[in-house]
């Protein structure tokens, strides 16, 4: 408890060591970036999803914290909602590569170019 | 600077060294290799969690993120033949459109955060994410939402069933 008790007026937000919000919004913020750079450059359905879980999980980090930093708890609530939807998204779209792959016999985002199964 | 300070850069800095070896792993391309370094990140970022005081959400997101969801991954990455993936080559032109843009995208993020300083004259966090506070919170004022995600999940269940069927009309 005693670790965040500077967090509240710091002036020079970044060059204080103690984590305060930001240095988490930061953390959340670079791990989205990742994820997104995962959508954007890998061509892999399987590891494109990865990345969109990687990016889900950035979007928690930044509420819990907002949550913790803002004595509010309906931020975590959010959180638990999203890890909810979060899995039962994860269960479609993964029964959908399945059936793409049954189709047509590829997970790779290039052979994939025809709107028509 | 005590042992949680310590602790945040350490989980911090797994959290985005796995995150890094997840999209772009220099020894491999196996998609087996990214699901367990995406497995790194969600227990490391559950480690964040716990300093935060989400002491619920840390165990939900290892039971329900690094149990179940990954085993789905894996369950998934052995049903399909992948083997092909490793032969592949990584498009010079979407990795560098890629890098231009997601760094822009960076540089933007930071420059908010820094000009907006969200943390100031915030008041001492007092807020403990305890189950019975929670569980408090979601059964009296957030009971709707909570039936409605139980339908949720019936509804992808039910998706999911009729989409794994072997002829899918």
């Amino acid at each position: 408890m005693e670790y965040c008790k500077n967090a509240g007026p710091i002036t020079p937000s970044l060059r204080c060591m103690t984590p305060g919000l930001e240095h988490y919004l930061v953390v959340s913020a670079l791990l989205f970036c990742l994820g997104l750079l995962g959508v954007v450059t890998r061509r892999n359905l399987l590891v494109m999803y990865m990345s969109l879980e990687l990016m889900l999980n950035a979007a928690n980090l930044a509420l819990v914290s907002f949550s913790r930093f803002n004595n509010n708890l309906n931020g975590q609530i959010l959180v638990f909602f999203i890890i909810t939807v979060a899995a039962a998204e994860v269960a479609v779209g993964l029964a959908l590569i399945v059936a793409l792959y049954r189709k047509r016999q590829t997970a790779h985002v290039e052979d994939l170019t025809t709107m028509k199964l | 600077m005590g042992l949680p300070d310590i602790l945040f850069y350490v989980f911090a800095f797994l959290t985005l060294l796995c995150g890094v070896l997840v999209i772009a792993n220099p020894f491999s391309r196996n998609p087996v290799t990214s699901a367990m370094f995406l497995v790194l990140t969600i227990i490391s970022m559950a480690g964040l969690f716990v300093l935060l005081h989400a002491f619920f959400l840390a165990a939900v997101q290892i039971l329900v993120y690094a149990g179940a969801v990954m085993v789905l991954f894996l369950f998934v990455i052995m049903l399909l033949d992948l083997k092909e993936e490793e032969r592949r080559r990584v498009k010079k032109f979407g990795l560098v459109a890629g890098l231009v843009s997601v760094g822009a995208i960076v540089t933007i993020f930071l420059k908010v955060l820094l000009a907006s300083k969200p943390g100031a004259d915030l008041p001492v966090p007092m807020l403990e994410g305890e189950p019975a506070a929670l569980g408090k919170l979601l059964f009296t004022q957030y009971l709707l939402p909570f039936e409605v995600v139980s339908v949720l999940l019936l509804v992808a269940m039910v998706g999911v069933i009729l989409l794994s069927k072997k002829d899918l009309k």
